[in-house]
C-alpha cells in the first residue's frame, strides 16, 4: 500500500488561483489547442481508444496502487480532454489542478509512449498542458522561479556572472594541490570541446567541475570553458512551458559555442539540459539537429575509454548498479554505451529489471523536482517501484548520471531506506584513474 | 420491407462508401496539411526505415513488451481485428454481391470458417466490455461513446450472424445488417475509428523519433 499524502501548498498557485478569469483561461487555450498545436494533438486525441494499456507504463499509476487517475491517460482524461471537451470553458481551480498533474504526476519521460499501441506521446500531451498553465500564470513557484533565472541570468540558479568566474578560478585552484599544471581554461577560441554544465553545478556541486577538470586535464583534451552567460544548458523554462525563454537560453548556449569556433559541446552528466539541446530547444530554434555536435558526458567517457586514452589504476571494487536516465537512453540512446562504461569501471555491475529504454524514471526528472519542497514528499511517495527496484540488486553503490534523477534518488534512497550509495560516473572516474604525478 | 431493403441496400450503400472513402482521405488530407502549415519538422523526423520498424513491431503478435504483459488482450485484439478485416470483404455473400453488382470477384472464405470469424469478432467485442466494465484503469477511462461505438463495430456482425442462420425475422434482420454496416463505415472516419486511418501514421511518428532521434526502440 502507498503511504497517504500530505495537503500540497504552494503559494504560486495559490496566488494565481485568486486573480485568474475564465476569460484568460479560455484566450490561453484557444492559442495553445487551436492556434501552436497541430497534426499531432488532433491525432492523438481522435486516435486513442481508451484501452488503459498505457498504464503499467508509469511509475506513479504502479507506486499509487494502480490508482486509474495516475494512469497516462487518466492524467490525460483530467486534463487535456475536459479542456477540449469544454472547449476552454473551465474554472481556475480546474486550471490549478491541471497544473500540479502536469507539473508534478508525469516526469515527460515517455516510457508511456512504448506501451501505447499507437504510439500516443502523453509527455507531449502533458508539456502541452503545462504550456497552458504557463500562460495562465500557473505554475508551481519553485519552478517558475528557476525560469525567471533564466530569462534574467541565462543560467537556472541566479549565478552572477563573477560568481561563474570565481568559481571556476576557485574549482582550478584547488584542483592544482593535486595536479599542479591544472587549468580550467576560460574562452579559449578555436578548442576543440566547449564544456558546458547546469546551474546547480557551480551552485552547490563545483566538486562535479573539479572532477571533470581533472579528467580532462589527465587526457589532455583540447577544451575550455565560457567565462560569460551561455556556459549553462539546463533548461527549466522547456518544463514550464515558457517556449519562448527556453529558446533564449538554448540560443545563447549556441551563439557561445559558435563564438568561440568550438568543434563539439561536451555536456555534463544531465539528462534534461540534453533533452534541452539536442530535442526541444534546438527545434524550437528550428535546427532539427544541434547546430553544433552535442556530446553527453557518458559518450565521452565512452570515448575516452574506447581509445584508451583515459588510464585507470584499477577498478572500482564496490558492486554498483546502473540506473538509465530517461533523456540519455529513451532520449539519446546512451544504454550500450553507459554500460560499456560501467563496466570498464567497475568489477561487479548488476543490472536493475526492467533496464535501458524500459527503466522506471526517477520521478525527479521533468521539472518535477525543482516543484520544490511542496511536492517533496508526494514525488517521493509516488516512486516506490524506483525504490524496489533498486533495493532488488542488492548493490551498494547506484550510478545515475543524470543531475535530476541523482537527487531524486537519493531521496527514494533515505525515505525507503535502500542503503545504497548514489554517485555520478566522474566521481568513481576520479577515485580510481591514474592521476599525473601521482 | 422490401423497398425499405432497396433503400438500405442501394442509394444508402452508395451513400455509405462514399462517406467513408471521402471522410478517411479528409481526414488524411487535414492530417497533412495541418502537419504542413504547424509542425512541418515533422516530415524532416519521418523516416521510411524507422517508421516501417516500429510498425512491424507492433504489427507481430507478442512483438513488443506491453504483448507480452498483456497475453490475453494481445490475443483477442489481434485476432479481433484480422477477422473483424478479413470476415466482410471476403465473405461469400458479400463477394456475390459485388460480382452481382460490378461484376468484380475474388477469393472468398469457406463459410463455416466465416461464421467462426464472426464469432470471434463478436467475442472480442464483449471481451473489450468486460475490461471495461470490470478493469479499474480502463473503467474510468471509460465514456458513454466508447460503449457506443463498441455496439456500433458489434452490430453489423451480431446481424450478419443472425442473417446467416437465419434467425428471427430475416428481412428485418438482414435490413438491420445492412444499415448497421453502413453506420460503422459512416462511423469510422468521423470517431475514434478513425484510429484505422490515423494509427499507422502516429506509430511511424514515434518510430521515427525513438529511431532516428533518439536512437532507441521503442517496443
Amino acid at each position: 500500500m502507498s503511504e497517504p499524502e500530505k495537503a500540497i501548498i504552494d503559494d504560486n498557485l495559490e496566488r494565481c488561483l485568486a486573480g485568474l478569469t475564465k476569460d484568460r483561461i479560455k484566450k490561453a487555450i484557444d492559442q495553445v489547442l487551436k492556434k501552436e498545436s497541430g497534426a499531432r494533438l488532433k491525432a492523438y486525441v481522435e486516435t486513442c481508444v481508451h484501452c488503459g494499456l498505457c498504464s503499467d507504463a508509469c511509475h506513479v499509476y504502479l507506486s499509487k496502487d494502480k490508482n486509474p487517475i495516475y494512469s497516462p491517460a487518466g492524467k490525460v482524461k483530467r486534463t487535456i480532454w475536459e479542456m477540449i471537451r469544454k472547449n476552454g470553458d473551465v474554472s481556475p481551480e480546474f486550471i490549478k489542478e491541471a497544473s500540479i498533474i502536469a507539473s508534478t504526476e508525469c516526469n515527460a519521460c515517455k516510457r508511456c509512449a512504448m506501451y501505447c499501441p499507437f504510439g500516443i506521446d502523453v509527455a507531449y500531451l502533458m508539456l502541452t498542458v503545462r504550456r497552458i498553465c504557463h500562460l495562465c500564470g500557473m505554475t508551481p513557484m519553485y519552478i517558475q522561479d528557476t525560469a525567471h533565472s533564466h530569462a534574467v541570468t541565462m543560467n537556472q540558479m541566479w549565478v552572477k556572472d563573477d560568481e561563474w568566474i570565481d568559481t571556476l578560478q576557485w574549482q582550478e585552484e584547488e584542483a592544482q594541490d593535486e595536479m599542479s599544471n591544472l587549468r580550467i581554461p576560460l574562452d579559449r577560441e578555436g578548442s576543440e570541446i566547449m564544456y558546458s554544465v547546469i546551474g546547480p553545478e557551480p551552485k552547490f556541486q563545483a566538486h562535479l567541475i573539479y572532477n571533470m577538470a581533472f579528467i580532462f586535464n589527465a587526457v589532455g583534451a583540447d577544451w575550455t570553458m565560457p567565462s560569460t552567460p551561455g556556459w549553462d544548458n539546463s533548461d527549466m523554462a522547456m518544463y514550464t512551458g515558457d517556449n519562448e525563454i527556453m529558446g533564449r537560453v538554448k540560443r545563447e548556449h549556441f551563439d557561445t559555442a559558435a563564438r568561440l569556433k568550438v568543434k563539439r559541446i561536451v555536456m555534463g552528466e544531465c539528462g534534461h539540459a540534453f533533452r534541452s539541446v539536442y530535442d526541444m530547444g534546438n527545434r524550437w530554434l528550428n535546427w532539427r539537429m544541434p547546430p553544433i555536435p552535442i556530446v553527453h558526458a557518458i559518450d565521452y567517457y565512452y570515448e575516452l575509454l574506447k581509445t584508451g586514452k583515459l588510464k585507470l589504476k584499477e577498478k572500482y571494487k564496490k558492486s554498483v548498479t546502473l540506473h538509465d536516465p530517461c533523456n540519455v537512453i529513451r532520449g539519446g540512446g546512451l544504454a550500450e554505451k553507459s554500460r560499456y562504461v560501467t563496466k570498464a569501471l567497475c568489477e561487479n555491475f548488476i543490472e536493475m529489471t526492467p533496464n535501458r529504454e524500459h527503466n522506471f524514471c526517477c520521478n525527479a526528472g521533468g521539472g518535477v523536482i525543482n516543484c520544490g519542497p511542496p511536492f517533496k514528499d508526494k514525488r517521493v511517495l509516488s516512486n516506490r517501484v524506483k525504490a524496489d527496484q533498486i533495493k532488488a540488486t542488492g548493490a551498494e553503490v547506484l550510478i545515475s548520471p543524470c543531475h535530476n534523477c541523482h537527487s531524486g534518488l537519493e531521496d527514494i534512497n533515505h525515505h525507503y531506506k535502500c542503503g545504497v550509495e548514489i554517485k555520478f560516473f566522474s566521481e568513481i572516474i576520479y577515485e580510481i584513474m591514474e592521476k599525473p604525478g601521482e | 420491407m422490401h423497398t425499405l431493403y432497396n433503400f438500405v441496400s442501394g442509394p444508402l450503400a452508395w451513400i455509405a462508401f462514399l462517406v467513408f472513402i471521402g471522410g478517411c482521405l479528409y481526414k488524411l488530407y487535414t492530417l497533412f496539411t495541418l502537419t504542413q502549415q504547424k509542425e512541418s519538422f515533422i516530415f524532416s523526423i519521418m523516416s521510411v526505415k524507422y517508421g516501417l520498424r516500429s510498425i512491424g513491431h507492433w504489427i507481430v503478435p507478442f512483438g513488443t513488451v506491453n504483448m507480452k504483459k498483456n497475453p490475453v488482450m494481445t490475443v483477442v485484439t489481434f485476432a479481433f481485428h484480422l477477422c473483424l478485416i478479413f470476415t466482410p470483404i471476403f465473405l461469400l455473400a458479400h463477394v456475390i454481391l459485388w460480382d452481382e453488382s460490378f461484376s468484380i470477384s475474388w477469393w472468398s472464405l469457406p463459410e463455416s470458417v466465416a461464421d467462426i470469424f464472426t464469432l470471434v469478432v463478436i467475442g472480442g467485442c464483449c471481451y473489450f466490455l468486460y475490461r471495461r466494465l470490470t478493469d479499474p484503469a480502463v473503467k474510468y477511462l471509460t465514456t458513454i461513446s466508447d460503449y457506443i461505438l463498441l455496439t456500433i463495430v458489434a452490430a453489423p456482425f451480431i446481424t450478419g450472424f443472425l442473417a446467416y442462420h437465419q434467425l428471427f425475422n430475416y428481412q428485418l434482420i438482414m435490413i438491420l445488417h445492412v444499415l448497421s454496416g453502413e453506420i460503422m463505415l459512416i462511423a469510422i472516419p468521423f470517431t475514434r475509428l478513425s484510429h484505422m486511418i490515423y494509427s499507422p501514421f502516429t506509430r511511424a511518428y514515434i518510430g521515427s523519433e525513438f529511431g532516428g532521434i533518439r536512437h532507441a526502440r521503442d517496443w
